[in-house]
């Protein structure tokens, strides 16, 4: 599948936006008003600015972005208009928790909205995953592990982002938040290493002659254009497949870096944890971009058993 | 609404097509008039783009494969027109999040709303048939409309009320009709023929059908060739010796 680079910001900014509303939600809840306003506001306007800014890219690859609203339309079918209408939904809980949080309001109302935005942060990304979870034609999209995946994800870049924040303010040393962000990271390593060695160990589930109906080994002698159509262009993506070892082992490095960076900025403190946490937040950035871009880069449509394709 | 219509009915009017790879010639007509029917109909514009450069791209609702199957002397080369199958239970409407894709209730058609498709393409992600075609120029998705401007037509004369690629085929290897009534002579021909489904274990129901290449002819049905030439009676005779004589000489 061709990885659009709308739809990779889309997904990896959104997601991490939403991974720190949900913790922000959940801090709210159990401990009550943001610590200062400043640190608040920050964190708050940092999350929908990513939330905000991956919805605006995902209108970048429609045809008509101008008619976007009237994908609220078709939540009882469809996944992507489930999307946007939970994350259009979840602004709502969000403004009220952002302003009650950082403004000080009643503990009541913090707890209840910021369990309410967590929720519905988590509940949003689902939707994304499910998306591409959803469709039969491609079968790496279809693995158990896609949805914990994106979920897993958009915690652990939330949790790095939250650190990095913290940090700095000068609260690098939250025991649970600096939890949250390792294990988080761990877990987020865990989970791609996990779905990657569950794809390669996939078979194929239909062949050339299940596709044209005419059984046995099918050659194409004669395609029927004479350059790349949309249908291939789109779904039969295949650039750079061939570097995929070693980007998953360059995603998979990044991660580990980018925990022992907030180990260490998490535990030694000092002069040193803002430079580490920003390292940790740069790496961790770049590590959900390699992965988001393998995610397409590595999916294989059945459509390309026609364009000749053996096994799909 | 991007929900499927019930179409369990009894009766339910299926329109369809049925291609016969026996006869198809791959001789494009059916995709050159689809084409141009369409760039003009219901699908308008279907752009191409650079259609004189070096990597020409544009929309088609027909695209015609060549392939070849079998092994040693069974094996036989094959022309495989591909579009739009206007599947019974097609993932390509229920994914849209618009409501611009749609299944017809009355026939069965699947159609897309061109002034209100948002151009995500997600419905050529869900199908299998790769049967739908994004206008980059137009900004939306276009896909066989099954001539819906056509088959309804009455300003057309009723020889041409139905779809323009059947219209053209040379061959005859294009049907149209209901394969909803088992009585239709497309029904017919396909109970007759055999005519099989792609893909049907992903459970999308196409309606078009494919009829299978015959069975290949066996040496009892063959009628030997006549001699390209012959000398004589084979009687030993003197004028038969003589022209013996003459055509060794000669040659």
């Amino acid at each position: 599948m061709h990885p659009a680079y709308s739809v990779i910001l889309f997904t990896t900014a959104s997601g991490a936006g939403y991974g720190l509303l949900a913790l922000l939600g959940l801090t709210g809840a159990s401990h009550g008003a943001a610590s200062s306003v400043a640190f608040g506001a920050t964190a708050m306007l940092l999350a929908l600015g990513l939330i905000t800014v991956g919805l605006l890219s995902s209108t970048f690859h429609l045809g008509h972005p101008e008619r976007a609203w009237r994908a609220f339309s078709q939540w009882r079918s469809s996944w992507l208009s489930r999307e946007g209408v939970a994350a259009v939904l979840t602004y709502i809980p969000a403004c009220i928790f952002g302003l009650a949080w950082v403004f000080g309001g009643s503990d009541t109302l913090i707890t209840i909205t910021g369990y309410i935005t967590a929720f519905m942060a988590m509940v949003t990304v689902f939707t994304t995953s499910m998306i591409y979870a959803s469709l039969p034609t491609i079968r790496q999209w279809r693995h158990f592990m896609v949805v914990p995946v994106y979920l897993v994800f958009a915690l652990a870049t939330g949790a790095v982002l939250l650190f990095a924040l913290a940090t700095l303010f000068g609260r690098s040393g939250i025991p649970a938040l600096g939890v949250i962000t390792i294990v988080g990271l761990g877990l987020a390593g865990l989970a791609k290493l996990v779905y990657w060695a569950g794809i390669d160990r996939m078979k194929p589930k239909y062949t050339m002659g299940d596709a044209t109906g005419l059984g046995g080994k099918v050659r194409q002698w004669e395609v029927p254009h004479t350059s790349e159509n949309f249908v291939q262009r789109e779904m039969g993506f295949k650039v750079a497949r061939k570097h995929a070892a070693k980007l998953r082992m360059i995603c998979i490095a990044l991660l580990a870096v980018s925990l022992v960076a907030v180990w260490a900025a998490f535990s030694l403190g000092g002069a040193a944890a803002p430079l580490l946490a920003v390292v940790a937040t740069v790496l961790t950035a770049i590590a959900v971009v390699m992965e988001r871009w393998l995610f397409f880069a590595q999916a294989k449509h059945v459509v390309t058993l026609f364009y000749g394709e053996q096994a799909v | 609404m991007t929900s499927l219509p019930d179409t369990t009915k009894p009766g339910q009017k299926k329109l369809g097509l049925v291609i016969d790879l026996d006869t198809c010639v791959g001789c494009q007509a059916c995709a050159t008039s689809c084409k141009e029917w369409n760039t003009q109909g219901y699908s308008a514009p279907l752009t191409d783009l650079e259609p004189y450069g070096p990597d020409p791209v544009g929309a088609w609702l027909n695209r015609i494969h060549g392939y070849e199957t079998g092994e040693g002397n069974d094996t036989r080369a094959l022309h495989f027109p591909r579009s739009c199958l206007h599947c019974e239970t097609p993932a390509c409407v229920t994914v849209c999040p618009t409501g611009a894709s749609y299944k017809r209730a009355e026939d069965g058609i699947v159609l897309v709303n061109p002034d209100t498709c948002i151009g995500c393409k997600l419905c050529s992600w869900a199908c299998p048939y790769g049967a739908r075609e994004y206008d980059a120029d137009d900004g939306v998705m276009k896909k066989c409309t099954l001539c819906v401007d056509r088959i309804y037509n009455e300003n057309l004369e009723p020889a041409d009320r139905q779809p323009a690629c059947v219209r053209a085929c040379p061959t005859g290897a294009r049907h149209f009709g209901d394969l909803g009534d088992p009585n239709s002579d497309v029904s017919q021909l396909v109970a007759e023929r055999g005519g099989f489904d792609l893909l049907p274990q992903m459970g999308y129901k196409p309606v078009n059908k494919y009829l299978p290449p015959r069975p290949r002819r066996t040496h009892e049905h063959a009628v030997p060739a006549a001699p390209l030439e012959t000398v004589g009676k084979g009687d030993g005779s003197v004028t038969e010796r003589f022209f013996s004589w003459l055509d060794k000489a000669l040659s």
